[in-house]
């Protein structure tokens, strides 16, 4: 771009503009979480505080406080991995061979998750899980969230399936790749941003997931972050600001961090929008 | 959902009864191969998830209670909780004020924005990407119960940011505005799911036809119209039927304004809390879940009419 | 399609099976001497209380005393005890569908602590049984009950009949700041005898600037709060309790309850109250703050709001001068001696106990514990160097009289107090209240929301039968 024109320049700055718009719109609630674990008064005014490290080592007297960031990561880590493989496996399977009734079933299953997550299902699910013998336990945690997120998970994993150029693997074939290989070696590198996403998307599900690990778990040692998160109240139900505005932000670094990895090692990778 | 390349539609009355193995079955996996690569996914959801939400939708036609007598001896009473519910005026209301949510939040707002932003924040370096990148997810994966006090302290009406930016004090914004403040809410906290999607999605669209489109002159519109938007189509209607089901069942804008002022606010889920939860009437809490899944799967065939129509 | 329809049919067919254990059979009665002989025992404690969080003080308590000091006891005798504590530490209702879960499964803690509301409903539903029929007659022989007025037992009582210990108790006063009283010519102690007479010292208070002169809480947005430190406190004052146990019928659209609407009607129509904030999801926690800033002038609260929220240190919305500014007095009923039972002032009380698990294995051992829980010395240890109503007179009469207000709680209040019924429909009941004050809040007449609210309550209760009316 040597020569710019007038109206690209308006054009241009318009944009900037309006990035510089949407990107306050995003941050301008998060002052709040910024400052506030700072803050020695925490209330809901945002003020520049006179900076106290206090609220952190109030929170760090909570000998639940790291380990439930563990536990999240445990249990997001497990989802997360269920959802990505079962949900690629299935979705793959539902892209290439037909299924009669595979949409209308998609839907339905994809329908019914959202029944799932109320609590008029925290009956049937605690029962179920009394029965199998899984409460009190993660994997019984990490089962239920799996089971609620997959339909979803393959639903969408199926239109990026579907856009894979069946020539790829029609030429595994010819080699003599089994249909995991071809699954694995060609599809998967293929739609690595729809995995990501999916993986993102899991994990992001779990972490803020209050109900059921709460119901199914009974040992306050296993409780995730989310579930600690609720415990900074008074008997009265008034929220203690200082310990939630700081644990908020030790609980948000982990999925922020995790984010920036997943983004640097597996890429939203754009070809569309790059400049030349 | 479906690509050019796909299959046709199952429910096409006209589909010829399927082979053993599909003609577009190019990868060779076969039935039973197939199936293999289904089941575990299946067996989670059948299990974990379809066999609860049966069991949910049966107490949806008793009076079961968490507590009380009618945990103990719930009844049958049929349809008593549908009609209860579909004549209850607060449900109209709740119904109405959840469509117009769904609509301008979802279906609009983090739509189009989550496009806008995954378009465009490829032109922006890489750092400042990030930066913006970071902070719409981060509104996204931020627990609900944290968002709320990042809203409530934002739209406070005596120490809020906002009166203290636009020097509006005193005015009360989730009181004066409820709807559109939740609805504005509901864009912050929701785009950085299509934000993700369609930047993922857009990686699909082959490079060399943007180019092609560039060289032959398309404005932005039509190389969008024209090559962007038949690639990423059934993304699109993916992202809309989710992003639309989720915000229907989002529990979030009760922390903000708990269903007011005087219901305002208060959608199906929010109405499904108040009328059935907080009194453990578990029963009409899964009836009327039912009624928010049939109204879902209403939404959903019409976008999947509207989105094919255009082939 | 066909493989759908099948999937569906055979998944429909086991949660029918599976509906089979919705409802609960009758369980026969179990030997309360079931493992009283055993030499090692394992009890688990639940509560709703957390280290770090909410309730830490009884947390801390159960894990640094209570565990230490009876597995030290049991020792002594020969018995290898191991105490777990369950903690929660959560909103009172996810703790509530958590142990009710527990509970009909036979599973869960053997100690579960309970607030008093719940108890009926849980007795109702089986999950919990009187403790004569858990422990045998031995609960009755228990020197402690002598302790706890019965008012207060009353409040984990249920059909007469005891299910648990209580662990506490509070009472609803008006708190006042008298340097606004002072302002405003009104005495520094204060003790209305009427509604009329608080309304007069708002009208008294309305005169300084950015003052709001009374909180009187509404609304749905504040939940239970408008209905236990609102409207149920006025509608004793005038002579009726929400549901009245001997007649079995609810309060519908009665004169008293258009009476306690007035009173909002007066407040917030004459501009004595802030009708926006009785609106807002934070309404309750920012009046808490304005009071702490001195911008409200009266405001009805518990026990809980001196000892948790304005407290000059911990509380939420602290106070550092609370003791010097913050009055209390007694609530008024409407008129002298229009409220219950004739009384001249009226309180509302609440509060929680602890309740055996029918299910489990150890009864005796469980009762022992629960005994010593209750005890004088631990109980006098729980409240450590705060300060808070016990369930016992004898550490109340010694722990507080350092502490005016909680004695005068304690002394004064909580013998004048009422109850909520414990039933499993009282929830929509309170619901329905909410939304009367809500609709008077925003301009609704008390006539109007009244009739609202009677059709409300037999949505809620099914039928008109059980209502009264007038």
């Amino acid at each position: 771009m040597s020569i710019v024109t007038p109206r690209e320049m308006v054009g241009r700055i318009g944009f900037y503009v309006l990035v510089g718009l949407v990107t306050a719109f995003f941050a301008l609630p998060m002052l709040w979480l910024v400052a506030t674990p700072f803050d020695d008064q925490p209330g809901l005014a945002l003020s520049v505080p006179d900076p106290t490290l206090g609220n952190f080592s109030e929170l760090l007297d909570n000998r639940l406080a790291l380990p439930s960031l563990l536990n999240s990561i445990l249990l997001a880590a497990g989802t997360a991995l269920l959802v990505v493989v079962f949900a690629a496996t299935a979705a793959y399977a539902l892209s290439r061979v037909r299924i009669p009734g595979r949409d209308i079933m998609l839907y339905l299953l994809l329908l019914l998750s959202s029944i799932v997550t109320g609590t008029a299902a925290m009956v049937p699910i605690f029962l179920l899980m009394f029965e199998l013998g899984l409460i009190d336990s993660r994997v019984g945690v990490v089962l239920v969230l799996s089971g609620g997120l997959l339909p979803a998970a393959i639903f969408i994993l199926k239109d990026f399936m579907d856009s894979v150029p069946k020539s790829y693997e029609e030429s595994a074939r010819v080699f003599g790749a089994s249909s995991f290989q071809i699954l694995r070696d060609v599809v998967v590198p293929v739609i690595r941003p729809g995995l990501a996403t999916i993986a993102v998307w899991t994990i992001v599900n779990v972490w803020g997931n209050f109900l059921v690990p709460f119901i199914l778990l009974r040992d306050a040692d296993k409780q995730p972050a989310a579930v600690l998160m609720r415990t900074f109240y008074t008997e009265g139900g008034s929220p203690n600001l200082a310990l939630i505005s700081t644990f908020s932000l030790l609980f948000s670094i982990p999925v922020i961090a995790m984010y920036l990895f997943v983004n640097r090692r597996y890429g939203f990778r754009f070809y569309g929008g790059i400049k030349s | 959902m479906a690509q050019q390349t796909a299959l046709p539609p199952a429910e096409q009355p006209t589909a010829p009864a399927p082979s053993r193995t599909s003609a577009t079955d190019v990868a060779g996996l076969g039935r039973g191969r197939a199936a293999a690569f289904v089941a575990p996914a299946m067996l989670l959801v059948a299990v974990f998830l379809v066999f609860p939400a049966l069991w949910t939708l049966y107490i949806g036609v008793t009076n079961y209670r968490l507590t009380g007598v009618q945990a103990r001896t719930p009844e049958i009473v049929g349809v008593d909780n549908y009609v209860d519910a579909l004549g209850d005026p607060t449900f109209h209301n709740a119904l109405f004020l959840t469509l117009v949510f769904v609509l301008f939040s979802a279906v609009l707002g983090q739509n189009l924005l989550g496009f806008a932003l995954a378009r465009s924040l490829a032109t922006l370096r890489p750092v400042m990407r990030r930066v913006v990148e970071s902070l719409v997810l981060l509104a996204w994966i931020i627990p609900s119960s944290i968002v709320a006090f990042l809203w409530l302290a934002l739209l406070d009406r005596d120490a809020g940011t906002l009166n203290a930016l636009l020097q509006t004090p005193g005015l009360a914004w989730l009181i004066d505005y409820p709807l559109v403040s939740i609805i504005v809410f509901n864009i912050w906290r929701g785009t950085a799911f299509s934000m993700l999607l369609y930047s993922a999605a857009l990686a699909s669209v082959p490079p060399s036809q943007l180019e092609t489109a560039r060289l032959v002159g398309a404005s932005r519109w039509q190389t969008l119209r024209d090559v962007v938007f038949p690639h990423i189509r059934g993304h699109v209607l993916t992202n809309t039927l989710l992003i639309s089901l989720w915000t229907f069942n989002d529990f979030t804008p009760f922390l903000i304004t708990a269903g007011g002022p005087n219901d305002r606010t208060e959608v199906l889920p929010v109405y499904i809390y108040n009328t059935a939860i907080s009194g453990g009437q578990m029963g009409y809490g899964a009836a009327v879940s039912l009624i928010m899944l049939v109204i879902n799967l209403i939404i959903a065939l019409f976008y999947i009419r509207l989105l094919r129509e255009r082939r | 399609m066909r493989r759908i329809a099948r999937i569906i049919a055979v998944t429909t067919g086991l949660a029918l099976v599976a509906t089979g254990c919705l409802g609960q059979s009758e369980d026969e009665p179990e030997d309360t001497q079931r493992g009283a002989d055993a030499t090692e025992v394992t009890l688990t404690i639940a509560a709703n209380a957390v280290s770090g969080g909410k309730n830490a003080e009884e947390a801390d308590w159960i894990e640094n005393y209570v565990i230490p000091e009876f597995v030290a006891q049991q020792e002594a005798d020969g018995v290898d005890v191991t105490v777990e504590f369950q903690s929660s530490g959560v909103d009172d209702e996810d703790y509530k569908s958590k142990i009710a879960l527990d509970l009909r499964t036979g599973s869960g803690a053997d100690i579960v602590s309970l607030d008093g509301i719940w108890v009926g409903e849980f007795a109702e539903a089986g999950y919990v049984l009187p403790l004569t029929e858990v422990v045998g007659d031995t609960v009755d022989e228990w020197d402690g009950w002598e302790q706890i007025p019965d008012a207060v037992q009353a409040n984990m009582s249920f059909n007469d009949e005891r299910y648990g210990v209580p662990a506490g108790s509070d009472g609803r006063v008006l708190f006042y700041n008298k340097e606004l009283f002072a302002q405003a010519g009104l005495p520094e102690d204060w003790q209305p005898t009427s509604w009329e007479e608080i309304l007069d010292a708002g009208r008294a208070l309305q005169g300084i600037e950015g003052v709001t002169p009374i909180q009187l809480n509404a609304g749905t947005a504040m939940g239970e709060a408008t209905t236990m430190q609102g409207v149920l406190p006025l509608l004793v004052g005038t002579g009726q309790r929400i549901y009245d146990e001997d007649a079995g019928t609810w309060q519908g659209n009665t004169q008293n309850i258009r009476d306690v609407l007035g009173l909002y009607q007066s407040v917030y129509g004459e501009g004595l109250g802030d009708p926006t904030l009785q609106q807002e999801a934070q309404g309750r926690d920012k009046s808490f703050a304005e009071f702490a800033a001195g911008t409200v002038g009266i405001l009805m609260e518990g026990d809980y709001f001196w000892r948790s929220v304005i407290e000059p240190t911990a509380g939420v919305a602290p106070m550092p001068n609370r003791d010097e500014v913050v009055g209390f007095t007694k609530l008024p009923a409407m008129e002298p001696g229009s409220g219950i039972d004739g009384q001249d002032f009226v309180s509302m009380s609440g509060g929680g106990g602890r309740v055996l698990n029918p299910a489990t294995e150890f009864p005796q051992q469980a009762w022992e514990l629960l005994t010593f829980m209750n005890s004088a010395e631990a109980t006098t240890e729980l409240v450590g160097d705060g300060a808070r109503l016990t369930q016992r007179q004898d550490v109340n009469d010694e722990l507080l009289a350092n502490d005016p207000m909680l004695s005068f709680i304690a002394d004064e209040v909580v013998p004048l107090s009422a109850y909520r019924p414990g039933l499993a429909v009282y929830p929509q009941i309170s619901v329905a209240l909410q939304q009367a004050t809500l609709d008077v809040v925003t301009g609704m007449t008390p006539e109007e929301a009244a009739a609202s609210y009677q059709d409300a309550v037999e949505a809620a209760l099914g039928s008109a039968d059980d209502i009264a009316s007038d």
